[in-house]
């Protein structure tokens, strides 16, 4: 092939990526580079040689020139596109262009254990001065591998994100930085061990306690995908990238109310892509990326080679920046970074002890205080101020009754029982020979238990009053109706009057055990002790952040249908007299979507439980997600939480989860999914994508008790299923087995 | 001794099986289908998830339940029943004619016609030499086999058990077993048949397979 050819083959791909790119959507300029390159190809024959050069190259400053006024028309949904299309960047070129060499773990091509995910140990060289340094770091992404079908387009399986995180392990013990590119339409959606939600779960809280630094580069962040390797101490985020909660299709398959694989209209996509904010430069706006590099016009594909270079500078700066942000001796080169764009200085990534510390910490902060100025909160000042000072109070009695005495006591516990112990192996024979001799003496009687059981009276459980419990009446018992148990047919179970059901029988089919979906009220007089409730931070109030259309409207009902402000209620509450710190998320308001207002009440609640040494008991009445229209600010709160969470553990806290209902997607893939100890109460379905959104992605049906309560259990993401009649009891025992004899410290 | 062409004969006769749809419990009726000829569908899905056509509600106190039809098949009549009327348990709705398919004549003719010997416990099952041999030289419809002939072996996790034959004496027709897979406690192994009725039913099979028209 000639020069000429070649050119011409160029010009006609750059044709096609502009036309894929705008879509369906009839543009003047691209019918302009179409008719003009067109018309130049019907004329090769009749052209020179030096014609032909001529023209080629007015044709390459036209297309030049168009791609540049191109640039600014894109919309939001163009942009989608630009990042799913094959010739859009990809980890392997950054591999090959960013960093000087590179080993890939854990598979290759299609043998590997998950295609979509890529690991790879890599190294930056460095010249400084006359020295070379190589630092070695982790590089962790998502795979589109150019339309290669066997990367499943970026789309992770919850094995490939095991690996990441066992790498992200890796890293830290070797002490180098990890870098994560984020090229995900989205987790994929399957619960097989170890479950696509409580996989990435595991992720952020690990990622969430990483003491090496994390930079990550978002391209394409499709929600919990992205969370998987998103947590990070800087985000940078490609200028024709996207970050999202769902991808616009989905959200418009949701506000369109679509069933069965019906397709949105165009419109309303686009709608939706606008209305999400989903680009680089509305992320950096809200505060969930650090930073926006600048990409080629209509976005960076495999032959910008000077996109490469800038990327390359960019990550090492960031990586830079982590590092001295944490490291003692800093201050000149702290100063230089932050004046020169690109100081020939060198600071090297491996940590010392007290900087990882530093390091956590900070990371901690940096997402705590993301999305703060979108909250809500319609308390009154002086409530305000007087819960700062409670807070400030709790944390002194905190400090002194559980750090500074109560080390002391420990100490001294553990001495006068070592003590006691070295004197019962010395004298405990011949204490033992003295009190039988005494026991012989006449005149001294032993009192048998029996009859001590038999002359004292019984009394009730402490706490318990025999009409204490069953005042809530469930409005399904209102009705003079019966209802049949959906298992009926196998077991045979006897219709049940609705009165029955829903007061005697709390909800549950006296035949077969099968539990009828039941309120949350339900759970708040039945589950905890009478007037032991005390609701906090109940004036934080969900809000329509994103000016979505119609979500005011939607809000306002939500909120005087229930009656709260948000879809998280938290509260101190006591069960069988055992204090503990309970967040709920509600399904009837907006499905207990959880968006600023709830990820901040929840928040609060563990720092609350951190700082009265209480455990924390969340309790999952339903959610379907992240809110999606509230956007990132909605995915944002899986990290936060989960940082809150980590913190609060890490502390010593005793964290329990309960799901009843349905619970699905980031919840679940975040806060709730990372504890140690989740329960479920049988009329659970808990998962990561409804059984539409699977068979939409996978394009398979699925069994249809494939996110029953029995079905998790069996695959290992629960750890065990209460019936709803002894909840009370079950988290009683639960709280005093697990947290022990002291309930929160270990 | 069955006569097998005699019973094909009369699923001839009527190639079909009649369903009677009858009320659960007692309650107000209110049918959503009412023309007799209505074609219908049976429960569906990989895991029989899906419902058959709805063919009528029936409310108890407040409890309005679907009667939907259980096979593929075509309403024939209704019984002298009145839409919104109030029924016993037990009563008789209507009638859906199920044609039958190849597998459901074959299925009833071997069922008349073979002893089934089936798994008496999950593993994997394969012949014992002896009888392998004879059947690899013979093959299928030539090796007789009688109560208390060590027939097959069982193979589960790492332990092999020696099978006897249980049931009456006869050629080994067919086998439904692969040996390189487990096998559920319970599924067929061997279909077992006199060795007079061997000819009659590979006939009659052969009939069904190639005349046999499905509805």
């Amino acid at each position: 092939m000639n020069q000429i050819e070649k050119q011409i083959l160029d010009l006609t791909e750059r044709l096609r990526y502009i036309e894929d790119i705008f879509g369906n959507r009839e543009n003047a300029n691209v019918a302009l580079l179409r008719s003009k390159l067109n018309d130049f190809k019907n004329n090769l024959a009749n052209l020179g040689p030096d014609q032909l050069k001529r023209h080629l190259s007015s044709l390459n400053d036209l297309f030049h020139f168009l791609e540049n006024k191109l640039e600014k028309e894109l919309t939001p949904m163009d942009k989608v596109r630009i990042v799913r299309h094959p010739q859009r960047i990809c980890l392997k070129d950054i591999l090959e262009n960013v960093y000087d060499n590179y080993t890939e773990i854990g598979g290759q091509n299609e043998y590997s254990i998950d295609p979509s995910m890529i690991i790879a140990r890599a190294y930056i060289t460095r010249r400084v001065g006359k020295k070379i340094y190589k630092q070695p770091v982790m590089v962790i992404g998502q795979e589109k591998g150019h339309g290669q079908e066997f990367r499943n387009g970026g789309s992770v399986k919850p094995w490939g994100n095991a690996k990441a995180m066992e790498y992200m392990k890796v890293a830290e013990v070797e002490n180098i930085p990890i870098h994560t590119y984020i090229f995900t339409p989205g987790a994929f959606p399957i619960e097989d061990y170890p479950g696509a939600a409580q996989q990435i779960a595991k992720n952020i809280y690990t990622m969430a306690g990483l003491s090496v630094p994390v930079v990550s580069v978002i391209s394409e962040g499709g929600s919990g995908g992205a969370e998987a390797i998103g947590l990070a101490d800087t985000r940078i985020m490609l200028s024709h990238g996207y970050y999202s909660v769902i991808s616009p299709e989905g959200a418009a398959a949701i506000e369109g109310r679509l069933r069965d694989g019906a397709r949105a209209t165009p419109e309303l996509v686009e709608q939706c892509a606008r209305q999400l904010k989903i680009t680089a430069s509305d992320n950096l706006g809200m505060g969930y990326v650090d930073r926006v590099l600048e990409e080629p016009p209509l976005g960076a594909r495999s032959e910008h080679f000077d996109f490469f270079k800038k990327l390359r500078q960019e990550v090492i700066l960031a990586t830079d920046e982590v590092v001295l942000s944490v490291r003692g001796i800093k201050l000149f080169r702290a100063i230089a970074l932050r004046k020169l764009n690109n100081p020939n200085i060198y600071v090297r990534w491996s940590l010392s002890s007290k900087s990882r510390e530093r390091l956590v910490w900070q990371r901690y902060q940096k997402f705590r205080s993301l999305s703060i100025q979108f909250l809500k909160d319609k308390a009154p000042a002086w409530q305000k101020t007087a819960s700062i000072i409670n807070q400030y109070g709790w944390s002194v009695y905190s400090f002194l009754r559980y750090e500074f005495l109560g080390r002391h006591q420990r100490k001294i516990t553990h001495l006068a029982e070592d003590v006691q112990g070295e004197v019962q192996a010395l004298f405990g024979r011949i204490m033992n020979k003295g009190s039988k001799i005494i026991r012989k003496l006449p005149g001294i009687k032993e009192e048998k238990e029996d009859t001590c059981r038999l002359t004292t009276l019984s009394t009730w459980e402490s706490g318990m009053f025999w009409d204490e419990h069953c005042q809530y009446v469930s409005p399904q018992a209102n009705k003079d109706r019966t209802l049949s148990c959906p298992n009926s047919s196998k077991f045979g179970c006897l219709d049940l009057w609705g009165p029955d059901l829903f007061s005697d029988f709390a909800g549950v089919c006296s035949h077969c055990g099968h539990h009828f979906p039941m309120e949350y009220e339900w759970y708040l007089f039945n589950v905890f002790d009478t007037r032991s409730i005390r609701e906090f931070n109940s004036k934080i109030e969900s809000s329509n952040i994103l000016n979505f259309d119609g979500m005011d409207v939607k809000l306002d009902k939500a909120k005087k249908d229930t009656g709260h402000k948000s879809s998280c209620m938290t509260f101190e509450a006591t069960i069988k007299g055992v204090r503990v710190v309970v967040a709920m998320l509600m399904a009837r308001f907006r499905g207990g979507s959880v968006g600023v207002a709830e990820g901040e009440k929840f928040i609060r609640a563990a720092e609350l439980a951190k700082r009265k040494h209480l455990p924390f008991v969340a309790y999952v009445h339903g959610t379907a997600g992240i809110r999606i229209q509230e956007g990132t600010n909605g995915v944002i709160q899986m990290p936060r939480c989960t940082l809150a969470v980590r913190r609060y553990l890490e502390s010593g806290g005793l964290y329990l989860v309960l799901y009843d209902t349905n619970s699905y997607a980031g919840p679940v893939a975040s806060f709730l999914g990372c504890s140690p100890y989740q329960f479920a109460v049988r009329s659970a379905n808990i998962g990561f994508a409804g059984p539409g959104v699977i068979k939409e992605t996978t394009g398979e049906d699925i069994q249809p008790d494939y996110h029953k309560a029995f079905m998790t259990l069996s695959r290992g993401h629960i750890q065990g299923i209460w019936d709803r009649r002894e909840i009370r009891n079950n988290l009683h025992q639960a709280l005093m087995t697990m947290g022990g004899e002291f309930l929160y410290y270990r | 001794m069955i006569d097998i062409i005699s019973l094909l004969e009369e699923i001839k006769k009527a190639p079909y099986k009649e369903i009677e749809i009858v009320t659960p419990h007692s309650g107000k009726i209110e049918f959503v289908i009412q023309e007799t000829g209505t074609k219908v569908t049976g429960v569906s899905g990989k895991w029989k998830e899906k419902p058959g056509t709805l063919l009528a509600y029936l409310t108890r106190e407040g409890n309005k339940k679907p009667v939907y039809a259980p096979e593929k098949g075509e309403i024939v009549m209704f019984h002298d029943i009145k839409d919104h009327q109030f029924v016993q348990a037990g009563t008789p709705l209507l009638k859906i004619r199920h044609f039958l398919t190849k597998q459901e004549v074959i299925d009833i003719i071997l069922k008349k016609a073979l002893h089934l010997f089936t798994a008496p416990e999950k593993g994997k099952y394969y012949f014992v030499s002896a009888i392998d041999l004879k059947l690899k030289a013979k093959g299928l419809g030539q090796v007789n086999i009688k109560e208390g002939d060590e027939v097959l072996i069982i193979s589960r996790m790492k332990r092999e058990t020696v099978l006897a034959y249980e049931g009456p004496s006869g050629i080994i027709y067919t086998t439904y077993f692969d040996s390189s897979k487990s096998v559920e406690a319970g599924s067929p192994l061997l279909g077992i048949c006199p060795k007079d009725q061997v000819e009659n039913i590979k006939e009659v099979i052969a009939r069904i397979q190639s005349s046999w028209e499905e509805m």
